[in-house]
């Protein structure tokens, strides 16, 4: 690769690619190679086709790209230039795919995407429910082209904002027009990216920073995971054009060490950009100076904080340090100079902003909340997966139409967003459109996008208890307030859950949660009360009933309730028996009853039962004795 | 890694124009547990000690840092290491089941290995591959749409190697 001398360079060498890259009428297959499709074989699927079509000599264009959104399904891939989609690929449909659709233009049946077994199957990828909805800019790459070559980024229009910028824009420019099209941090908090920037470069000093937040640490959210997977040039370009407007030399990305796919291709897209001069010194001759040095975290949930993430950039304990000053103050950021510091999704949203103007992008979404944002669409959906909206869409599209509802037709019960510092969502704000403000009014946050959807099994006071637990051994341990306070609000939890709370637990812990959210230092300890204080909040009968009545509804937490073989059901298998520890199920000749003198409640039997026929029950109130008139 | 070979200004990378001899030093302590650590499979105590020589970092601050993180370890770990995700996808779609079932069958708990130290048991917060829930890990492959039965061919693999 020749180094990019000039702004014009990079033109022509974007022509000569589009020669010879991504032509119409080449056959192509565009393989989905995330870690989901990964995991379920997708290079399997991958050497299988190269072989067929070294056999037959045919010239295939395959490309591996990054996570194409349908993890559920996968290995997926498209062919093209037909658009057809297919789904959970084996290597042995490979000769068939090469047969039906690359030589013959026709679908392979079996591997179509189909909503249910009794339904057609859905040819086009872009009439497949789960992509019908969706509208990409962070992930617009992802499923196009390969990471792991820079050429494919620039022949789709990579670095093109990049080449405006530096080309005919000045840095307050660039910076007045994030500014204006009112992007909001995407890692959660929504604080607006232009504002952010505007700190940043008003602080004083010559050295800056500009970091990139990649320690994606909420179970259940993949989607910084995926553009730095899938896309990790537009991450760089954002950065590029960030270091432009306010004038920044050094660029550092921190990365979960649990993302090792993603450390990768980021390492290798580092290297060819130094290559070809998009990084490193004097860049497109615009005088630009800017490199991006990569830091691999160690497994700390509160390191995503961002005054931990520069304590731990700079090789300490990850301890939250309290604010002012700020990061983008001087003394505030990585070793005191002003940093600046967003989310992965932020800054790949950037250039796409500074190409087609802000207008375009305040079209899109609500107005206080422009733009789309990723979701990891998890929990009991049929479709899970990454998604891409705009804002302003309502939960029950997202849910419902996208996701394709609940798992085996149950009943939904709530929505759990942004992690363990958001909250539940109960069925009554479905229709509620998704953006920053209308979620923080129903007591969840945007977070960074995690999207867990509940049904009638799972048992609000549980989810509680698990992310409250997930917090508080998280927890850093620097604040008493969120140290001790989980620590308090986690016993009482795990009190109510084995059937011994107490009248009062749920004003205790209202109380206590409060006191967290007001007292913690950083922003793990303010939110992590939330889960708590929403299911309460929305789900008060369930902690009523788990405390007054012993009983569990979705029957998740062991040790509540009185459990019962219902006769007319049991088909005498034993399996029941067979199971129970304490020999508590007992056998008559053509039964089985449980002896609740010996119960523990320990559910072994009503996991045992084949056919459900070990119920749970609320105990039955002993009738007040009568007085005697 | 060799301590002795542990060249600061190299892991440090670009910023290295711009920092103290002292914060380039502190800069490369988690790297270099990482390189430690990938090379012996744990933080072993003779190689904190010449590396706290070589940083010039008190050896309490480097246990002290090395401590703060989950990732790093002070015991051997086993040739395998079983990693169960537990995060809220898997959460709910049942990995305690399949955590159960594989701490049945070894006899260990999260966090604790084998005394033969073939293998090691683990939980992690999330994984990413929450499409695929229950999910766990073997020696960094993924294997998906766990249940307490298919919970048995991580353990045959286990067993296999």
């Amino acid at each position: 690769m020749e180094k990019l001398k000039t702004i014009d360079d990079l033109k022509n060498l974007r022509k000569q690619i589009s020669d010879h890259t991504f032509l119409p009428d080449v056959p192509r297959v565009r393989l989905c190679s995330g870690t989901a499709c990964t995991a379920t074989g997708a290079p399997k699927v991958l050497s299988a086709i190269e072989e067929e079509a070294a056999k037959r000599g045919i010239t295939l264009d395959v490309v591996k790209t990054g996570c194409q959104g349908l993890c559920q399904k996968g290995p997926v891939m498209k062919v093209e230039p037909e658009g057809i989609f297919y789904q959970k690929v084996k290597p042995e449909h490979a000769r068939s795919i090469m047969s039906y659709t690359v030589a013959g233009g026709i679908p392979f049946r079996q591997s179509l995407y189909r909503n249910n077994i009794l339904e057609e199957p859905i040819p086009e990828m872009t009439n497949v429910p789960f992509y019908k909805k969706q509208l990409r800019i962070a992930l617009r790459n992802n499923g196009l082209i390969d990471p792991r070559k820079i050429y494919h980024y620039i022949a789709v229009g990579g670095y093109k904002a990049l080449e405006k910028a530096l080309g005919s824009m000045s840095p307050d420019d660039v910076l007045a027009e994030v500014d204006r099209a009112n992007l909001r941090g995407r890692g959660g908090a929504g604080f607006p990216a232009g504002k952010k920037w505007k700190h940043s470069k008003g602080a004083s000093g010559k050295i800056k920073f500009v970091i990139a937040n990649g320690d994606e640490g909420d179970p259940g959210a993949f989607m910084d995971r995926s553009v730095m997977e899938g896309d990790p040039h537009s991450l760089f370009e954002g950065m590029l054009l960030c270091a432009y407007a306010i004038g920044a030399e050094y660029g550092m990305i921190y990365v979960r060490h649990e993302y090792p796919l993603a450390v990768k291709n980021l390492g290798i897209a580092i290297k060819q950009a130094e290559e070809l001069g998009l990084l490193g010194k004097n860049i497109l001759g615009s005088g630009l100076n800017f490199t991006i040095d990569i830091r691999e975290g160690a497994g700390a949930f509160v390191c995503g904080e961002s005054t931990a993430l520069v304590a731990s950039i700079e090789g300490e304990r990850g301890f939250p340090r309290p604010r002012p000053p700020r990061l983008s103050e001087h003394g505030g950021g990585a070793w005191g100079y002003p940093s600046n510091l967003n989310n992965i999704e932020t800054y790949a949203c950037v250039p796409p902003i500074v190409e087609k103007g802000a207008d375009w992008f305040l079209g899109i979404g609500t107005k206080n909340s422009p733009g789309t944002k990723v979701f990891a669409l998890t929990g009991k959906v049929v479709n899970t997966g990454l998604v891409e909206v705009p804002m302003g869409i309502t939960l029950r599209e997202i849910i419902y139409d996208i996701g394709g509802g609940i798992m085996n037709g149950k009943k939904f019960k709530a929505v759990q967003t942004g992690g363990p510092s958001g909250g539940c969502i109960p069925e009554e704000h479905l229709d509620l459109p998704v953006d920053f403000d209308s979620l923080a009014k129903v007591g969840s946050m945007m977070g960074s996008g995690g999207m867990v959807v509940m049904d009638e099994d799972n048992c609000m006071v549980d989810v509680a208890k698990y992310f409250l637990s997930f917090c508080q051994s998280e927890s850093c341990g620097k604040c008493p307030p969120c140290r001790i306070g989980t620590y308090q609000m986690l016993e009482i939890l795990e009190r109510i859950t084995t059937g011994k709370g107490e009248e009062g637990d749920i004003e205790r812990l209202e109380k206590l949660g409060k006191l967290v959210k007001e007292g913690a230092l950083c922003g793990l300890g303010n939110s992590a009360p939330n889960p708590v204080l929403t299911t309460i909040r929305y789900f008060r009968h369930e902690y009523e009933e788990h405390i007054r009545d012993k009983y569990c509804q979705a029957k998740a937490c062991s040790g509540l309730g009185v459990f019962r073989i219902e006769h007319d059901e049991c088909f005498l298998c034993g399996l029941c028996k067979q199971a129970c520890a304490f020999d508590a199920v007992k056998e008559t000749k053509d039964s089985f009853f449980i002896d609740q003198d010996y119960c523990t409640k320990c559910k072994a039997c009503y996991n045992a039962c084949p056919i459900g026929a070990v119920k749970v029950e609320k105990k039955r109130k002993t009738p007040e004795k009568q007085e005697v008139v | 890694m060799k301590v002795e070979e542990l060249n600061v200004d190299e892991k440090i990378g670009h910023v290295k124009d711009v920092l103290t001899e002292d914060q380039k030093k502190r800069g490369v302590l988690i790297h270099a547990f990482q390189s430690i650590q990938k090379e012996h499979n744990y933080l072993p105590e003779d190689v904190l000690k010449a590396l706290a020589k070589k940083l010039d970092i008190p050896l309490a601050e480097v246990y002290s840092t090395a401590s703060f993180y989950k990732h790093f370890y002070f015991k051997p770990r086993g040739r395998n290491v079983v990693c169960v995700c537990t995060g809220t996808a898997c959460h709910v779609r049942g990995a305690s089941k399949v955590l159960e079932k594989i701490e049945e069958s070894f006899g260990i708990k999260p966090g604790e290995t084998t005394p033969d130290l073939s293998m090691t048991l683990e939980t992690v917060g999330c994984v990413g591959c929450c499409g695929l829930a229950p999910v766990a890990t073997v020696n960094d492959e993924i294997i998906g749409d766990l249940n307490p039965k298919k919970a048995g061919e991580v353990i045959k693999m286990v067993e296999g190697k």
